[in-house]
């Protein structure tokens, strides 16, 4: 194999596998060590830089962190990077000195967002600094879009929510609340110089089955029943309830009509448990509340009596692998089910829906009804309209629309600035900073820590279930946060080799305690792979490779395990290895809130040639 | 040496040997040797060879003298018996050890000042009643734990880290073993496990005295230019004569070798030792060769290395004195005590 390039920014952020795996790129291991060293404060602007609403995300983030995290694959649970979060919001001081500075003069920029949910809110945190004008329009007369009228209280405090969306707003965003976006046509009009399309992904599904039409009123679609919940138009449910689907929002249904006074509710999911949508401890916690979740029973006919419903016909299917490996459902042959129910909620997904946008404005469409939009960019067709969030690629999560509209905002200032939006886009870079403070002292805490995952307290379900508004999770408290925050491996401290230092004696070899150092003769990828000290599988994970050393061998270091605990760097007598942090510069419009870590900028931040993340 | 020990945690994929254990069941404590010492390396060999062969962890016995050397039983075989001894003593202690318990794997770990030196005496001695066990020593020409002065090993004109050369012609260890009558010696290099762990499998497997001079560079005060003991000059003058692999009775062989490449040696556990000849006109089996051999390299600056000599019919201090083998305190009174008719025969016999 070659030398790998670790000069490369996206080699040593592929190692810090959550921040990788993090759609807004969280500096994931950075904010835990600041809660280790218990600055709260300073913890959470790092991640309001990144995903500007930390305390709604530590509640309800999809977490695509966690199944990613180096600790699945060193024993089995994931460190509770998103209730760390969470923490940090519980935990924080005064933050008004490390907000942005919004200059009173502006730039005589005007900039539209449309919907005012977390892609718009986040898209108008990174302009306002900017001196553009920011206008936000939404038909409700709150901001916080889905964030508000999908997620329960019980999960999201509404508190914790009109903090983070107040911030934003508060920074001086001209706000029209209930506006009805009826018309695209009618917004160019008001000649904004860019807009912002984050109307999210606002249709729940309808499942056209006998009987939908004529028991139409006691079938309500998921999304639009929590919303009226949540604005509270609806305060109670009666009788049998019957959820159908296996996402978050079919959790959230059950969970609220069971607070709302239903006499009993069942999720029924036409597919396996295991490959349900929604998150597992999603599952959990609705399972824990004593809601049966009923799997591979996809409804046939909602029964009624002359309007009145009287309940759902299933079918029995069972999870079959086809000769791809797939799975699709079988009938088993067993007799429908009949299950009564008096309110059906129907949760089986969200699609775009944009029946406002005119399709000759020059804004194309595909044939799912997404705009067409260049994937870096997220400009459409029409050059001043940009999408982001659920309205752009389709339903997806909060921390994935404020990575749009970091991007989105990048492209806005780009386009208002007249420049090329991809040429002149800011470059990821990568910093590298030596942790070694002296003897055996290293600027992070080395040591493993063994130590399994942390639960986190929920309150007594006899209070939760009374009163929609009691939240479920109490978060951790700051011992249980600290030691929680002690479980994080460091693996933005990344083991850096200097072959010429190497004088090939082993000591590195022998104390790695997850065998990840092999020096060997070199060789193809694939052969290198199964000849190191243990085999390495894992062919996600890459390996670091060095130059040839004197005895014309290679240094060839697995990623997949390593501990960061240093102790290669520790042994190591001539400091060929050293533990070094890696700061990776993720492009933002934003002037970080915290003065980040000194280190030598290894490539330079802005229009070199260094490829851009391929991810997004 | 490190604070931070190395955590239990172990990669999720490591081998299990034929008793269940892995590689790291076979670890000792921290080391407290200094960071890149080959003494750590020569642990982690002796490790990864007794897990290899799959040999009870709890069921050596490692006996030590005075020196950085001789502190690192204390890093291998966490769970088996270690004796750290006097300086230089390590021979009597191990042979009044497999007196008492042949039952137990012996491995003495000593250094070229404990062996070289103080010991020299007892080190002839042991070589010479064929003890059964493993003596390793940690080469490394240096007195280490007193700030590198020269040891009885390091070579003439070597120099110490200040420049300064050393006077006297070195004491050779293995050319001793082999004019001692050792029927196992051996020589390899710290920085070489490919080599060093079958050497180690193999004198484990030794019916009799097993020896191994190791290489073993001191990086605070032995591993400077003017060394002849150091990582680069070891790499440099490394001359392989044969190299050895114990191939287990159960493992399928697979090598394929030219005529005359190679040679089996059938152990008595019923493994097979595979030698594999480097050099075309070395002959392990001929100790005469061995030594003019070794002599002959030494003098133009080479160092050999490898199974240098081994004699399959090799004998222990047991069979010769033909003692028993049973462990002292598993003989009952009846056999320790045989009783007044017994001992009177006994006086009869004088008669």
């Amino acid at each position: 194999m070659k030398p790998t390039n670790i000069l490369d920014p996206n080699y040593f952020h592929k190692v810090v596998d959550c921040q990788w795996a993090c759609p807004a790129h969280t500096p994931v291991p950075e904010y835990i060590r600041l809660i280790a060293q218990r600055r709260y404060t300073e913890a959470y602007m790092l991640n309001w830089d990144s995903n500007v609403f930390p305390g709604i995300l530590g509640r309800t983030c999809d977490r695509p962190c966690e199944p990613a995290c180096r600790r699945v694959r060193t024993e089995e649970k994931p460190v509770a990077i998103c209730r760390l979060k969470r923490v940090a919001a519980d935990h924080k001081g005064d933050i008004q000195h490390y907000l942005p500075q919004v200059p009173e003069k502006k730039n005589g920029k005007r900039v539209a967002l449309l919907g005012a949910g977390p892609a718009s809110l986040a898209v108008a945190r990174d302009l306002l600094p900017m001196g553009y004008e920011v206008h936000i329009f939404d038909r409700e007369k709150a901001g916080g879009g889905m964030m508000r009228s999908q997620i329960p209280a019980f999960r999201l405090p509404q508190t914790v929510l009109n903090e983070e969306v107040d911030l934003v707003l508060d920074m001086g965003v001209d706000v029209h609340f209930e506006y009805e976006i009826d018309s695209m046509r009618d917004m160019l009009d008001k000649e904004f110089d860019a807009y912002f399309v984050g109307t999210g992904a606002p249709r729940g599904r309808n499942l056209e089955i006998p009987g939908r039409e004529e028991s139409g009123k006691h079938i309500s679609i998921g999304i639009d029943w929590l919303s009226s919940v949540a604005f509270e138009h609806i305060d109670k449910i009666a009788g049998k309830v019957i959820v159908l689907g296996g996402g978050n929002t079919a959790m959230d249904c059950c969970r609220t009509s069971r607070r709302l006074g239903a006499e009993s509710v069942h999720v029924v999911v036409r597919s396996g448990f295991d490959v349900m949508k929604a998150s597992d401890w999603e599952k959990e916690d609705a399972m824990a509340e004593g809601i049966p979740i009923i799997n591979n029973r996809p409804p046939l006919e909602f029964v009624h009596d002359n309007g009145k419903l009287k309940g759902i016909l299933f079918q029995c299917v069972e999870q079959v692998e086809d000769e791809n490996g797939r799975l699709k459902s079988v009938p088993t042959g067993e007799p429908d089910v009949f299950m009564e129910a008096d309110h059906v909620l129907m949760a089986i997904g969200q699609e775009n829906y944009c029946p406002w946008i005119e399709r000759d404005l020059g804004i194309e469409f595909d044939r799912w009804d997404c705009p067409i939009l260049n994937t870096e960019t997220l400009q459409s067709t029409r050059d001043n309209v940009f999408f982001g969030g659920d309205s752009a690629f389709g339903p997806e999560n909060i921390i994935q629309a404020s990575a749009h509209a970091h991007q989105a905002a990048i492209s806005i200032d780009l386009f208002c600035s007249g420049k090329d939006l991809l040429k002149d886009r800011p470059a990821y870079g990568l910093r590298l900073r030596s942790s070694k403070m002296g003897m055996h002292e290293w600027a992070y805490d080395s040591e493993y820590d063994g130590s399994v995952r942390h639960l986190v307290p929920h309150v007594d379900p006899s209070i939760t279930l009374k009163d929609i508004k009691v939240e479920v999770e109490l978060g951790f408290d700051e011992k249980l946060g600290l030691k929680e925050a002690q479980r994080c491996l460091n693996c933005d401290v990344q083991t850096v080799f200097t072959e010429q230092l190497c004088i090939e004696c082993d000591a590195c070899v022998d104390i790695c305690p997850m065998d990840c150092i092999t020096f060997t003769p070199n060789a193809e990828e694939e052969v290198l792979r199964t000849t190191l000290m243990a085999s390495a599988d894992n062919v996600e994970q890459d390996l670091y490779v060095s130059a040839p050393l004197a005895t014309e061998r290679v240094m060839v270091k697995d990623e997949d395990v390593c501990l960061h605990c240093g102790l290669c760097a520790e042994r190591c007598p001539t400091n060929a290895w050293d533990m070094q942090t890696s700061i990776i510069n993720i492009p933002s419009l934003a002037e970080p809130s915290l003065p980040r870590a000194r280190g030598v900028q290894i490539m330079p931040g802005k229009n070199d040639s260094t490829p851009r993340t391929a991810k997004l | 040496m490190t604070f931070v020990s190395k955590p239990a945690v172990h990669h999720p994929k490591l081998k299990l040997n034929e008793l269940g254990l892995n590689r790291r069941d076979y670890e000792g404590s921290l080391s407290t040797l200094c960071a890149g010492c080959g003494h750590d390396s020569v642990s982690a060999a002796i490790t990864l060879a007794c897990s290899e062969l799959s040999l009870p962890p709890h069921r050596f016995a490692k006996i030590s003298g005075i020196g950085c050397s001789s502190k690192t039983p204390s890093y291998f075989l966490g769970k088996s018996h270690g004796f750290n001894s006097v300086h230089g003593r390590m021979p009597s202690v191990a042979t009044g050890t497999n007196l008492a318990n042949s039952s137990l794997h012996l491995i003495g770990v000593s250094g070229d000042g404990d062996s070289a030196s103080i010991g020299l005496g007892q080190f002839a001695h042991i070589v010479r009643r064929r003890i059964n066990m493993l003596y390793i020593v940690d080469n490394n020409g240096t007195y280490g734990l007193t700030k590198g002065q020269f040891s009885a090993t390091n070579d003439q004109g070597s120099t110490s880290k200040k420049g300064v050369p050393n006077l006297y012609a070195p004491i050779d260890l293995v050319s001793m073993a082999l004019q001692l009558g050792a029927t196992f010696v051996a020589r390899s290099f710290s920085g070489d496990k490919a080599q060093l762990v079958p050497l180690i499998k193999a004198a484990l497997m030794h019916p009799g005295f097993a020896f191994i001079d190791v290489i073993s560079p001191c990086v605070a005060f032995n591993n400077h230019e003017g060394s002849t003991k150091s990582y680069g000059y070891v790499r440099d003058h490394d001359s392989q004569v044969v190299a050895a692999d114990l191939v287990m009775h159960r493992d399928e062989i697979t090598a394929d070798y030219a005529p005359g490449e190679r040679e089996d040696i059938t152990m008595p556990d019923g493994s097979c030792l595979r030698l594999r000849k480097l050099s075309a006109d070395y002959d392990p089996r001929d100790r005469l060769l061995a030594s003019n051999y070794i002599m002959q390299k030494a003098a133009i600056g080479e160092i050999v290395t490898g199974l240098l000599y081994i004699d399959p019919a090799a004998s222990d201090c047991h069979t010769i004195m033909n003692t028993t083998t049973q462990p002292l305190s598993e003989l009952d009174e009846s056999v320790l005590c045989p009783g007044a008719t017994v001992l009177s025969e006994i006086n009869s016999s004088f008669r």
